[in-house]
């Protein structure tokens, strides 16, 4: 270190200093971890991580550096948007790359983002400190000390709108087949579209607060509530397009927070967890078959058992604790789960649920059309 | 299961530890039966490996010490009538026989269930050709390639697929027999071996994938179809180096998320196609540009790569795998590292494992030196770092390679090598490439010259780069100077420098700190800041050192005892640790202590864990080589031994001060003298001439022990004991040839003693190691002046704990070899032969008196015989004989009514043994009168040979060429010789091991065997039935 150090704050007062890279700057953000050990160019710009400086507890990233974007109808395949999405990186070492299809080193990625990283830092304990806490906020300045940090961090991030940030002003279409699937897109990972997209239909992406009409329009074979950052309880507009487009019984996913805005508007109750899932080595139990799922999880809100609203049907359970991870709503032809099945990063296992939301789209369109 | 009657399940061992089947599956069968015992199951355990921990009472209800072969097994089927069997526990061996007794309906014959993945499974697994096409019909990619049962099947096919192929051998382990061959005049040299080694006579030959990257996954599936990966390992090495003798790194490092969830997916996708229950490791050729990728294998059983993921991750393969075998679903089974999650995850790791192989080709004569497809390693360390560079460093340490404080400034770093020879070193493969990686860039080669040498992936060889450049650049003035060169794993003593800061506790949680661990599975590391756990709490705390890396005469049988040491000190301490780094051992099972410490076993690892932990004492006599050599060091930097003090084990182990003592009080010994000076020692010559024996201080194993029979081989052998043992002189002494050699394997509180008397069969001369032992002695004098010695030792040194004495017993008197003040090899087989555990008594007898005065010797129900498992087949070209330095990997013991019922099983109990039916070829120029009478006993029953260049006569001769054809058409089964004949017989003994012919190389033994091996009873008694001479 020496020649230049850079520094994370927290909100309960402690500081840690390490070696900076990325870009040279400010940010503040919530803290939070990923115990995935490989997978970084995903998780990275996963938009479910806006307003959140990421600790990785693998201890080494950015081994394999950070590869070309793969495009095909504007859908990428090795990113989950175009750009990244976190505050900040915080890990323990910053390794070089030499791999075949690295193009960037993990630094230069961040520099080019803007975003600031440490490395030299014990995760481990920082992850502890997570855990024991509860998520915190923290500012991480690679531009040496910095003298108002409790100033810098800003206000309760549970009564910031992130997906405001991270949602689109206006539809995107990506041309990838017939009929439209929409995507309600609260920040939606570009895993969940190229799932969508080779289903075989075109992916509309619209504005997290589109009404059920709006929606409409677009005659959508099926709706899929996606995943995005923050507080599900801000985002009232979005359970109300569901709650309502539910009542043609046009068949819905959710996935994350999709999977939450279900919840809320059928009458459940979503609550912010002590520390999330934030991981992709965990298990699902499907309550039906008995069958279980390696899958990936990112999510700080959750429904527990007495949340789910009366309507639903408890489809997957996490095994670890009482967290619900998939409901199936009969009535209003809605199936949602808390994890991703798209994965990236994380395990293909429960690629399947995109079958079985592609099926209930047939059979609706045989009951529709047929 | 609680309501039901228990339910007997029989769990099948893995035998003595050979080259390719070693202690990991002491571990993998002891986890399985403490999963049958948690669930209420009868458990039955049939091993020959006596040496184990799962040979014994505390583990199994009962335990048959028999060899691990289908007859065996049958009979104990026979007696117990188990409901289920365990069959992937023992590794190949176990395996095999399952298949072979459910072929031949033995388990329908007697309703035994085999549990877990059904034969049909391992056999699609097993069988190269089944399993090609059982991949083929899942759409799993393999590479181009095809099976064979003959010849001229395999060159057509060789010549169809293109060469380079490799050939690969069906149902054997190891990797015996295989080989990268790049032209048809190679193939042809090496397929008759091949066959020989495959159980069924398969091979399989692909497309050799140069270059291409190893990868390893872990796979779980219970019986509803719940799969879970529990670890990828990668090696470093790339396809062609077999993965036993691969570095590897857990978790993969180089993977993206695409890559490496395509294989994950694939591998499950086998899983699913052979039907597992249970775990089963699938193998990957990875592109090392693109993500092509093939399958190239799956074990369904556990292996040494479970063990080694087990230990990396936190996650007990083998224990669960058991829970899977008896119809537990994965969410069902708790997570025993957390205590509160379920076993259905996958482990996320916050830190770096490396897994390094060791070799110890030096003590073979004409082994082929350099690394392929057979494995040739002896033993494995795992290391663990917050980075690579960390763990790469401490990997080296933990090797124990002397003269190698790290990667970086060793001897192999400061040597004169010209680059044309660590070119040569690295294209050749020769063990430890790493070592002149390193020397290569610290010579300025590049990273991209390296790479074309050695096919690691450039990630690595940076890594390697980035410790040579900051060696090269190193000060360790100012402390965040120093610090840095600490987060990079460098030692003290590789900087020369003085400890400046105590490092922190790192804790293994399987899920990288996202939950609270309930388990004290612990490292220690240079980066990073905070400790885990709490240390300083006012408890008596004990440390138990382990034996490390695994290596000749260093082997189960430490781990035997450091397990066995922990046990019984629970009882006098709040706290017992365990320090150790060998993944293959039962004694780093995290669940066995208050505390495990997987780290080094350096003197600068135990002081910082020292001060901070506080140990009351740390006891060092568990822990092999590297025990003996730290026991000093530790008491120097104030740490009280456990037992008997330093200062003793100093005045035994150094055979100069050791040979004064004797002389002080009066206990016979052969002449000697110190080899301190040439002239004492010319005097010496001439006063008592040759033959003479070098005995070099501090040593295991007998490692540069050889006996001169004239002034050349003197100096040549003197030279290398004083590069062995620098610091301590060796010594000369008469050879006593004649002579029985007996040892007693005892324990005492510093007055008294309890001990077992033990004899050799084969004559002084051969390595204890690697002689047959059995017991009891029943020569009375020697015996009784043995004991006497034992008791007067004790006193003199105040030996508290265990320990073991040697002698030479010539005119019915005792002469004393040597004493270890330490656990001794036999010391498992002494303690299960006569129903007592000396471990126990070596305990109370540190922490309090005995209850009797005097010397004690236990009870004998039965005989009992330990017989030696070589692995010459699995050295190429290394030439097999026996002598003062020991060879065997292994041990196999069993008792019996009689002597020679003992003997015959414990023989039966060493692979490739068995007793011939068609012919012995009998020869030798040494012992010919006892060579005679073996081949006597032996014409009794079968037909016997003699060489024409060393004939015993009355017996057919047949030259050298005739008895190698007759070997290969198995004409001749079974070869008994005697002393070092390579001037005449190195292609016999090769041909003899290369085609797993039975090879006999003492002239004692071979008559023993003879006399006993054709109507000998085959009792198969529990082992409390011979403890009670039922």
């Amino acid at each position: 270190m020496g020649e230049s150090a850079a520094y994370i704050y927290l909100e309960d007062g402690t500081v840690l200093r390490g070696e900076p890279f990325g870009s040279a700057s400010v940010k503040t953000g919530e803290l939070i971890f990923t115990t995935a050990m490989n997978g970084y160019p995903e998780s990275l710009s996963d938009p479910s991580y806006k307003g959140q400086v990421m600790i990785m507890t693998h201890p080494l990233i950015g081994n394999y550096g950070v590869p070309e974007k793969m495009l095909q109808h504007g859908i990428l395949h090795n990113f989950e948007s175009e750009s990244m999405q976190v505050e900040g990186l915080i890990i323990s070492e910053l390794t070089q790359s030499s791999k075949w299809n690295g193009r960037l080193n993990l630094s230069d990625w961040l520099s080019s983002e803007g975003i600031p990283g440490i490395q030299g830092i014990d995760t481990r304990m920082l992850t502890k400190k997570v855990r024991d806490n509860g998520v915190m906020r923290c500012v991480i300045s690679t531009t040496g000390e910095i003298s108002d940090p409790a100033g810098t961090m800003g206000g309760d991030y549970n009564a910031i709108n992130f997906v405001e940030l991270a949602s689109p002003k206006e539809p995107i279409i990506h041309n990838s087949g017939k009929g439209n699937i929409v995507v309600v897109d609260c920040g939606v990972k570009h895993g969940i579209l190229r799932s969508l997209s080779g289903m075989g239909y075109n992916v509309v992406r619209v504005p997290y607060d589109y009404s059920a009409d709006k929606i409409s329009s677009f005659g959508p074979a099926g709706v899929v509530y996606s995943n995005g950052p923050g507080n599900p309880n801000l985002l009232a507009k979005t359970a109300e397009s569901l709650r309502e487009l539910s009542e043609y019984r046009i068949p819905i996913m959710g996935i994350c927070l999709g999977h939450q805005m279900a919840g809320l508007a059928f009458g459940g109750r979503v609550r912010k967890m002590k520390f999330g899932h934030r991981a992709v080595n965990k298990a699902v139990v499907d309550t039906i078959t008995k069958k279980a799922y390696i899958t990936t999880h990112n999510h700080g809100f959750a429904m527990t058992r007495e949340d789910v609203p009366g309507e639903g049907r408890i489809w997957f359970m996490s095994p670890d604790d009482d967290v619900v991870e998939g409901v199936i709503y009969e009535k209003s032809n809605a199936i949602t789960t808390q994890f991703h099945p798209e994965a990236r990063p994380g395990t293909n296992d429960a690629g399947f649920i995109f079958g079985m939301f592609g099926n209930m789209i047939k059979k609706d369109r045989g009951s529709r059309y047929g | 299961m609680a309501s039901q009657e228990r339910r007997k399940v029989l769990v099948i061992g893995s035998g003595p530890v050979k080259i390719g089947e070693a202690a990991e599956f002491d571990y993998s069968a002891s986890q399985a039966l403490k999963a049958l015992r948690e669930e209420g199951y009868e458990s039955i355990v049939l091993n020959s490996n006596v040496a184990t921990v799962q040979t014994s009472h505390e583990m199994a209800d009962k335990v048959y010490l028999l060899p691990v072969t289908a007859y065996f097994v049958e009979k104990v089927i026979q007696k117990e009538r188990p409901w289920g069997i365990l069959i992937g526990f023992g590794g190949q061996s176990a395996l095999n026989i399952g298949v072979e007794l459910s072929k031949n309906g033995t388990f329908s014959k007697y309703d035994v269930n085999v549990l877990g993945t059904a034969i049909s499974g391992i056999e699609a697994a097993l069988s190269r050709d089944i399993f090609r096409e059982t991949m083929k019909q899942h759409g799993i990619p393999i590479p181009r390639s095809a099976s064979a049962r003959s010849r001229d099947v395999a060159m057509k096919a060789a010549e169809s697929i293109g060469y380079p192929v490799m050939m690969r051998v069906s149902f054997n382990l190891g990797g015996r027999g295989s080989a990268v061959l790049w032209s048809e005049k190679e193939l042809d040299a090496e397929i008759g071996r091949a066959f020989a080694q495959s159980a069924v006579g398969e091979i399989l030959l692909e497309k050799y994938l140069f270059g291409w990257k190893e990868i390893e996954y872990e796979v779980v599936r219970d019986h509803i179809g719940n799969c879970a990966v529990t670890a990828c390992i990668e090696n470093l090495d790339p396809m062609g180096v077999h993965t036993g003798d691969s570095v590897s790194v857990t978790p993969a490092q180089t993977l993206d998320n695409y890559e490496f969830q395509q294989m994950r997916s694939t591998a499950i996708r086998v899983a699913e196609a052979i039907g597992l229950v249970g775990e089963c490791n699938v193998q990957f050729a990875l592109s090392p540009d693109s993500y092509e990728f093939y399958v190239i294998e799956t074990n369904p059983r556990m292996s040494r790569s479970s063990a080694l993921a087990s230990k990396a991750t936190g996650y007990p393969l083998a224990y669960v795998s058991a829970k899977l075998a008896l119809k537990h679903r994965l969410y069902d089974i708790k997570n025993n590292v957390s205590k509160s999650t379920t076993a259905f995850f996958e482990p996320s790791l916050d830190y770096i494992t490396i897994k390094m192989p060791k070799w110890n080709m030096s003590k073979f004569d004409f082994v082929s030196n350099s690394i392929g497809t057979e494995m040739k390693s002896i033993g494995e360390i795992m290391s663990i770092g917050r980075n690579f560079e960390e763990a790469m460093q401490k990997a080296v340490r933990m090797l124990d390679i002397n003269g190698e404080d790290g990667l970086v400034g060793g001897s192999v770093y400061t040597s004169a090598l010209k680059r044309p020879e660590i070119e040569a070193a690295l294209k050749g493969k020769r063990p430890y490439w790493f070592l002149y990686a390193a020397k290569a860039f610290r010579d300025g080669m590049s990273i991209d010259e390296v790479y074309s040498l050695t096919q690691i992936d450039r990630f690595f060889l940076k890594k390697v780069k980035a410790l040579v450049d900051a060696y090269e650049a190193r000060a360790p003035d100012g402390d965040e100077r120093y610090l840095k060169l600490k987060a990079q794993g460098f030692s003290d003593r590789q900087l020369g420098s003085e400890s400046r800061r105590s490092i922190t506790i790192k804790q293994i949680d399987t899920l990288a700190g996202e939950w609270p661990a309930a388990t004290n599975y612990l490292y220690t590391t240079g980066v990073g800041g905070e400790d885990d756990i709490g240390t300083k709490t006012g408890k008596r705390k004990l440390l138990v050192l382990g034996a490390g890396v695994f290596r000749i005469g260093v082997s189960v049988e430490f781990d035997y005892g450091a397990v066995a040491l922990a046990r019984s000190a629970k009882k006098y301490f709040d706290e017992v640790s365990i320090l150790n780094c060998n993944p293959e051992t039962v004694s780093t099972d995290w669940d066995r202590v208050d505390k495990l410490y997987f780290d080094e076993l350096t003197e600068e690892t135990i002081t910082n864990i020292h001060a901070k932990e506080g140990f009351e004492s740390v006891a060092t006599f568990t822990g092999g080589q590297i025990g003996n050599n730290l026991s000093v060091a530790l008491e120097k930097r104030g740490m009280k031994l456990f037992g008997t003090a330093a200062k003793s084990i100093d005045s035994a182990e150094n055979r100069d001060s050791f040979s004064k003592l004797l002389e002080r009080l009066n206990i016979r010994q052969a002449d000697w003298t110190s080899a301190a000076s040439y002239s004492d020692i010319k005097a010496f010559i001439e006063r008592f001439g040759f033959p003479v024996i070098i005995r070099p201080s501090y040593v295991i194993s007998g490692s540069a022990m050889k006996i001169a029979n004239n002034m050349d081989e003197l100096e040549s052998y003197l030279k290398a004991a004083t590069r062995l043992s620098r610091k301590h002189p060796s010594v000369i002494s008469s050879f006593i040839g004649e002579g029985i050699e007996t040892e007693l394997d005892c324990a005492s509180d510093g007055k008294s003693v309890i001990g077992v008397p033990l004899c050799h069969i084969e004559e002084a001369g051969v390595h204890s190691g690697d002689a047959t032992m059995m017991t009891p002695y029943l020569d009375g004098d020697s015996s009784s002046r043995m004991k006497e010695i034992a008791l007067v030792l004790a006193n003199e040194l105040s030996i508290k704990g265990p320990f073991n004495i040697q002698f030479i017993v010539k005119n019915n008197e005792a002469l004393v070899i040597e004493l270890n003040l330490r656990a001794s090899r036999s010391m498992p087989f002494s303690s299960k032969a006569t129903g007592i555990s000396l471990m126990d008594h070596a305990v109370s007898g540190i922490m309090g008196r005995f209850e009797w005065n005097g010397f004690r010797e236990p009870e004998h129900g039965a005989f009992a015989v330990k017989s030696s498992q070589f692995s010459w087949g699995q050295l190429k070209g290394a030439y097999p004989f026996l002598g003062p330095e020991m060879r065997s990997t292994g041990e196999s013991a069993s008792f019996g009514k009689t002597l020679g019922s003992a003997l015959v099983k414990s023989w039966l109990g060493a692979q490739p043994n068995a007793i011939p039916k068609k012919a012995a070829l009998v020869y030798g120029n040494t012992d010919r009168g006892i060579l005679k009478e073996a081949a006597d006993a032996l014409a009794r029953n079968i037909s016997v040979y003699t060489l024409d260049s060393a004939p015993m006569h009355n017996h057919h001769t047949v030259d050298a060429d005739k008895a190698l054809r007759l070997m290969d058409s198995r004409g001749i089964d079974m070869v008994v010789t005697n002393s070092d004949l390579r001037g005449i017989d190195y292609h016999i003994r090769r041909r003899a091991v290369d085609m797993n012919i039975p090879l006999v190389l003492n002239a004692r033994l071979g008559r023993a065997l003879a006399e006993s091996m054709f109507d000998s009873e085959m009792d198969c008694l529990e082992m409390r039935e011979y403890w009670t001479g039922k």
